[in-house]
């Protein structure tokens, strides 16, 4: 059952001819059906409710169905020209990259701020490190709740502090302020993955590099500028990408159990809109296209995630 | 020697305190707010103290005794979100576990084929294919099903990429050894491999139970009829929709509720999770 490659040439062609090859067995068994047995269960899942959508997607997005399902004609790109006159479409880009910048720069920033000093921290940072990792526990729905209950313009705690401070929250019918709920919302929400990740980043500092800098004169402040920022950048290039997605995905509960998208369309960013016209609007063709271009920035930014494994691969 | 300082040993701690609390505190607004009668919500500004109707709010929400959820005990949701998360949990696991033993053990033609198709559902969550996939899952009469509520979500990649991983930093002294004792693919896998994945299934499961526990958007579409709403989707149903004002207690109890089980995996296994969530990148 169990065999080694042939020659030591096969070996080498494989590597050559793709990357990962590397990272593979030398050793391994060889059968004819059992491999495939053991990917069935996989494959079948993945072809059903992965493929057959995804295909699907690619498919609607060029027809346009009546309202009533009866009768549906191809179109061409029509469903992708109609996305881009649309004002509203564009304006949901503009919201979605809004708000994924807020949700992104924020999170990574309070993150930060936290880990740097939960990594000086001795007594203690069991506590707080079993504290900040709970909101990632909390559903996103629920998360949304929280903080509008909190800013809640009847009972909401906060908003009536502000109201005593002079300032007039509301987020039903001010844009800005149901955006700002949104961001914080959902910075909240992701604060615990960010935090786990730097704190991580700034363990595998070696402490000698930072014991030499301190011998040397340099203050906390200096030493972070220095040292342990510049050696966070691939965590923090990670984080990025990861925020980024996650601003453009996951949010999906947070923003439907806050705002639902508005006031207007102001907190509508595209994976709402997608569900929005799909199933409320019934316009499955329309729905469809913005599918596939949620794909094809999906597909870019994992792009600009494998690029960065493959160069820290090199590191 | 890096110096130690009173004054920056005061500032560290002072700002863990503060983000602690800030992140906390949302928490504890929630835990408040199920303890007071709805009345006591409506003054303004509410109490920040515990009240006296802890049980009254708790039993209510579990069995339905809400205006909202009058005919949506909780209890149920908390029933259909745990075979919901147990499924993909479980499933997944179990899947990916065959599936990357598979690719990164044996050669055999398509091989690579096999290993990007599946790699390749990674870059796609459910959300962005949406309204096709709802339309498979209703082809298939899966509608309403435990079965439609979970399986769409297993398909995907994250798991089996982790088990690939480890398993390429098995030692390949273990398959030879395995060899010349005789034993066969499927004993290597049982008797060595699983063994040496423990750690990589307890992280696993608690990134997947945290997963499917707080699925929203799906089971939003594919749960039409309320004995099988889990309970983040049913959260959103007591609250209402907006033309009463929602009794906040049974609703923040529920939030209370929906949160519980996800805490209680993260804390209890937080070193688990820790470590699965920085090797997997996920």
């Amino acid at each position: 059952m169990l065999a080694f490659p042939s020659t030591r040439l096969s070996h080498d062609k494989r590597v050559a001819s793709f990357r990962w090859s590397r990272m593979e067995k030398r050793v391994f068994f060889r059968a004819t059906w059992l491999p495939w047995v053991l990917l069935a269960p996989q494959l079948l899942i993945v072809a059903v409710f992965f493929f057959w959508p995804a295909g699907q997607a690619l498919v609607q997005s060029l027809q346009q169905q009546d309202a009533f399902g009866s009768s549906v004609s191809w179109v061409g790109l029509d469903n992708f020209r109609a996305l881009w006159n649309d004002s509203t479409y564009l304006a949901s880009f503009q919201t979605t990259v809004v708000f994924s910048t807020l949700v992104a720069v924020l999170g990574l920033g309070c993150a930060l701020l936290l880990a740097v000093f939960a990594d000086r921290v001795v007594k203690g940072a069991t506590l707080y490190k079993t504290i900040l990792i709970l909101p990632y526990a909390v559903a996103p729905v629920v998360s949304g709740l929280l903080w509008s209950f909190m800013f809640s313009t009847s009972i909401g705690v906060i908003s009536w502090a502000l109201h005593r401070l002079g300032f007039d929250w509301n987020h039903l019918l001010n844009g800005d302020h149901a955006m700002a709920l949104v961001v914080m919302a959902s910075v909240w929400k992701q604060i615990s993955y960010n935090f786990l990740f730097f704190l991580a980043g700034l363990n595998a500092i070696p402490k000698s590099l930072i014991e030499a800098a301190a011998m040397d004169g340099a203050h906390p402040w200096r030493r972070f500028w220095t040292i342990q920022l510049p050696l966070l950048a691939p965590t923090t290039f990670f984080l990025l990408v990861i925020n980024m997605v996650y601003a453009f995905f996951d949010t999906f509960a947070i923003i439907d159990s806050t705002t639902q998208g508005g006031p207007g369309k102001a907190t509508s960013t595209l994976v709402y809109r997608v569900y929005f016209d799909g199933f409320r609007a019934m316009d499955y063709g329309g729905s469809a296209a913005q599918s596939v271009i949620l794909m094809v920035i999906v597909i870019a930014l994992t792009v600009v995630q494998f690029r960065y494994i493959e160069k820290k691969v090199h590191y | 020697m890096v110096e130690r300082s009173t004054t920056r040993g005061i500032l560290a701690h002072a700002i863990m305190i503060l983000g602690a609390l800030v992140v906390a505190f949302p928490i504890y607004l929630a835990f408040v707010a199920s303890t007071h009668a709805p009345q006591e919500l409506m003054q303004s500004p509410m109490p920040l103290l515990p009240g006296s109707h802890l049980w009254a709010s708790y039993s209510a929400a579990l069995n339905g005794g809400g205006q909202n959820n009058a005919a949506m005990p909780v209890a149920r949701m908390i029933w259909v979100s745990f075979v919901i998360t147990m499924i993909i949990t479980v499933g997944k696991i179990s899947i990916s576990l065959l599936s990357a033993f598979a690719v990164v053990y044996f050669r055999f033609p398509l091989r690579q084929l096999c290993f990007w198709a599946i790699f390749i559902t990674l870059m796609l969550p459910v959300e962005v294919r949406i309204g096709p996939t709802y339309q498979v899952v209703a082809d298939l009469g899966m509608i309403n099903t435990y079965a439609g509520l979970s399986i769409p979500l297993i398909a995907s990649a994250t798991a089996t990429f982790l088990f690939r991983q480890f398993f390429l930093t098995v030692p390949e002294e273990l398959v030879e050894a395995a060899r010349v004792d005789g034993a066969g693919p499927m004993r290597f896998f049982k008797d060595i491999l699983l063994p040496l994945s423990v750690t990589s299934m307890a992280a696993l499961f608690v990134i997947q139970f945290i997963y499917g526990w707080n699925q929203y958007l799906w089971p939003l579409i594919t749960a039409t009829s309320q004995d099988m709403y889990p309970i983040g989707v049913g959260l959103k149903q007591i609250l209402g929709t907006g033309d009463s004002a929602p009794e906040w207690n049974v609703v923040m109890a529920t939030a209370m509720l929906a949160m519980l089980p996800p805490a209680f995996v993260v804390v209890l296994m937080q070193k688990w999770f820790v470590k699965g969530l920085v090797d997997t990148e996920k």
